[in-house]
């Protein structure tokens, strides 16, 4: 039978599993649209194309399954780019579909069009122009293979209206998908899982750093395992959080730049570290001279261009972590372990000095502290929502002060630091998860990078709950200009006056509230929790709180600016 | 420390585009490019002559071999290998001087490709240390054009890139 690439692409994201899709539609992919309505797939109209991509990633980041997007040509695909970067940066898989003018209108300037693969070729895994409807069903297959499998990454597949729109005689392909440049490495090498295991039992001061990595190949139980076996203490970078439980007595919290007293202190008297699926970002190495001086380092990564980038590494192991854990733990079973736990007991000791000697806390003066809001969230979530932030003091007092226990459990912009990402990324978790609670906290500058989406969870009867820390500042870069250039507060206020989420939330048609008093906290956040629809939260918060503790960037980690 | 790397890629349209931008994004310099298909007009091979220390040449490595469409990569300063460099030079020629032209084309090997009244254009091919004598001996006449085609290079004995190319 002879079918239009429109319904070829149906039938492929079908074949892919694809439930939901997030979108805008136009011109270019008309075609497109109008074959969905003979599907089930389920499409989340959204009010930007950028909320549409960070949806999508949301949705990839709590359901480990691939976010899936379609918009039209021209503005639509460049309104993408910095969704897509967002979910390169971290490592997300999602595949983005663009519409392009007819093949041979492209190159001439015509109306909507832009060069979105050239322009995407620095920010994807891989993108793709489909310029023959024939290879249309194997380039959809191979995108949704690389956007998955290795490093995960988003993958961009560009279609031409006139290849949407031919008609050919089709018969799914059901081979396997073989691309020949590309061949992952998944099992670690056995030479260096032995020289690892050597480091580990020789060590007396050893740290596990898990990374963002560790969440993407689902290894959380693994790291558990092994963390409880070598009674090692556990950091995390930002991406990692939620990889190992938060409330664990081995958790040391948070490492870098806004980490716990504790992390940076134990990484840097470090004499081993492990880190596991992370890339030594400088938001957590600090100056890299003085990073961790003392400590061997076991690098566990799955793509080789991670490892020995920015830290020289003892014992680089590439691979897949959750199978490299597991080949560990095997080569662990013939070591005494009884004698490493004794070893470790000083490491210990020192460990809970530091923890004891600088807790995580803040300023208690009666005003309404963001802090306080965070504590309280976590308290009557019992830790167990689904929490997007946005970018800024709200993410770090989100990370400090939330305790994550479980992967998939934090959504936020790491590596590209996007405000306005934590709203439509609650909303592509909402979309996956419809009874679980999702957060966004978020300031009040980002929260208005992508407030427009109040109108896709209106439409959607998606019950996110927004709560805003509103400090009436552009925080975070008020804090470095507070500390770095004098209190010249250079265009950071946002009080002018500050707007009325409450009215706001009103002409959406969802539920506003406005706290000023730490008293009404707890109602109000159950009350929003209590809600079957969406809620907007807008908390008066002190308004020149600052996050601590901090490293001011470039120093060395354990040169910590405290509270 | 200089290094010529020959890069097995796809022959996918805007293969080349992906190579270039990974070499500007990460600020890794390119001295030289060429590019052609092999045998198989479905592959081509690249030689790319990069500067940098093996910090630098590592990280080139591992980026190039990440990218989708690149098959194999391989670093051939590091091992025996044959580099060559074609150009092609306009040189302004009189009646007087081109007898001494003649020598100089001969003793290296060269080629005159074209004669006008006024210019001889030579075709020469070697290596670095040869193209270099070359135009050294070639400046005293007046060289009015230069246009080379950026280094191939090819493993010595048996070895090959990658067995079928
Ligand atoms: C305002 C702000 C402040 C910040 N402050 C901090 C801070 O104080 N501390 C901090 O840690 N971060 C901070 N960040 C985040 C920081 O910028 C980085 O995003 C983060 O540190 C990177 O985390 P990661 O190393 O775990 O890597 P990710 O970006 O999560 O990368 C994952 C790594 O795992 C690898 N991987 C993927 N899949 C697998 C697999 N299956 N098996 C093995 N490996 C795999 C990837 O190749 C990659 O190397 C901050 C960001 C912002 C915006
Ligand atoms: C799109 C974008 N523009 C600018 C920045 C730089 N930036 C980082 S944090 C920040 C302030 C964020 O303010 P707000 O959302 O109110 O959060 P707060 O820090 O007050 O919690 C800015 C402007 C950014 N990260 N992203």
């Amino acid at each position: 039978m002879r079918i239009p690439g429109s319904k070829i692409l149906m039938e492929c994201l079908k074949r892919e599993g694809v439930t939901t899709i997030f979108g805008y539609p136009g011109g270019a992919v008309l075609n497109i649209f109008d074959e969905m309505l003979n599907t089930d797939l389920r499409h989340i109209l959204v009010r930007h194309e950028q909320a549409a991509v960070h949806a999508a990633d949301g949705y990839a980041r709590a359901s480990g399954k691939t976010g899936v997007v379609i918009v039209t040509s021209g503005p639509g695909a460049t309104n993408t780019v910095t969704g897509i970067t967002t979910a390169y940066m971290d490592s997300i898989p999602i595949v983005v579909f663009t519409g392009q003018v007819p093949t041979p209108l492209i190159g001439n300037d015509a109306f909507q069009e832009a060069d979105i693969v050239g322009i995407t070729r620095s920010c994807t895994k891989h993108n793709y122009l489909v310029r023959d409807v024939k290879d249309l069903s194997r380039i959809v297959r191979e995108a949704f293979y690389l956007a998955k499998t290795g490093r995960p990454g988003p993958v961009l597949v560009d279609l031409p209206k006139d290849v949407i729109s031919t008609e050919i005689e089709f018969k799914y392909p059901e081979e396997d998908v073989f691309i020949e440049g590309y061949r992952p490495t998944f099992v670690g090498n056995v030479k260096q899982i032995k020289k690892a295991v050597r480091l580990i039992m020789r060590s007396k001061r050893g740290v596990i750093f898990a990374g963002g990595g560790v969440i993407l190949s689902n290894a959380s139980e693994k790291l558990r395992e092994l963390a409880q076996k070598l009674n090692m203490p556990v950091t995390m970078s930002l991406m990692g959080l939620g990889s190992f439980p938060g409330d664990h007595p081995l958790s040391l919290g948070m490492l870098g730049m806004h980490g716990t007293y504790s992390a940076n202190m134990a990484v840097t008297e470090s004499d081993l570290l492990i880190a596991i699926g992370a890339r030594f970002d400088d938001r957590v190495t600090g100056k890299i001279e003085t990073f961790a001086p003392n400590a061997k380092i076991i690098h566990i990564d799955i793509d080789p261009t991670s490892i020995s980038k920015n830290v020289h590494v003892d014992v680089p192991i590439v691979g897949d972590c959750k199978i490299i854990l597991g080949q560990i733990l095997e080569a662990l079973q013939d070591e005494n372990l009884d004698e490493l736990k004794i070893k470790l007991k000083p490491w210990h000791k020192k460990i809970e000095q530091w923890k004891q000697a600088h807790k995580l806390t803040y300023k208690k003066n009666g005003s309404l502290k963001p802090q306080f809001v965070i504590e309280k969230i976590y308290e009557l979530t019992k830790g167990d929502a689904i929490i997007a932030t946005e970018v800024g003091q709200n993410q770090m007092w989100t990370a400090q002060f939330y305790k994550f226990k479980k992967p998939r459990t934090l959504l936020t912009s790491g590596g590209l630091g996007t405000m306005g990402y934590g709203f439509p990324a609650a909303i592509g978790a909402q979309v996956a998860f419809p009874d679980k609670i999702v957060i966004d906290i978020a300031g009040d500058g980002s929260i208005q990078m992508n407030i427009q989406e109040l109108a896709t969870v209106s439409q959607h009867s998606l019950p996110v709950k927004i709560f805003i820390l509103n400090n009436r500042y552009l925080g975070m870069v008020r804090q470095w200009q507070e500390l770095f250039y004098n209190r010249r507060y250079a265009s950071v206020s946002l009080d002018y006056p500050s707007p009325d989420f409450v009215k706001l939330a009103e002409a959406y048609h969802i539920l506003g509230m406005q706290i000023t008093d730490p008293k009404d906290v707890e109602e109000a956040i159950i009350k929003a929790l209590s809600t079957k629809e969406a809620v907007l939260i807008d908390f008066r918060v002190a308004e020149e709180e600052g996050v601590y503790p901090m490293v001011p960037a470039g120093a060395p980690i354990n040169e910590m600016l405290l509270l | 420390m200089r290094h010529t790397i020959s890069v097995l890629v796809k022959n996918e349209f805007g293969v080349l585009a992906r190579v270039a931008s990974l070499f500007s994004a990460r600020g890794f310099n390119i001295e030289s490019l060429s590019v052609a298909e092999t045998l198989n007009p479905s592959f081509s091979i690249m030689t790319i002559v990069t500067e940098g220390d093996e910090q630098i040449l590592e990280q080139i490595t591992k980026q190039l071999n990440k990218l989708i469409d690149v098959i194999k990569v391989a670093n051939l300063s590091t091992e025996n290998f044959i580099e060559r460099e074609m150009a092609l030079i306009k040189v302004g020629a009189e009646n007087a001087n081109r007898e001494e032209l003649f020598r100089i084309v001969e003793i290296f090997k060269a080629k005159i490709v074209d004669v006008s009244p006024k210019t001889m254009t030579i075709e020469v091919s070697g290596n670095d240390k040869k193209l270099a004598d070359f135009f050294e001996l070639l400046k005293s006449f007046r060289i009015r054009e230069i246009v080379r085609t950026g280094k191939i290079a090819m493993l010595r004995d048996k070895k090959r890139l990658k067995k079928g190319e």
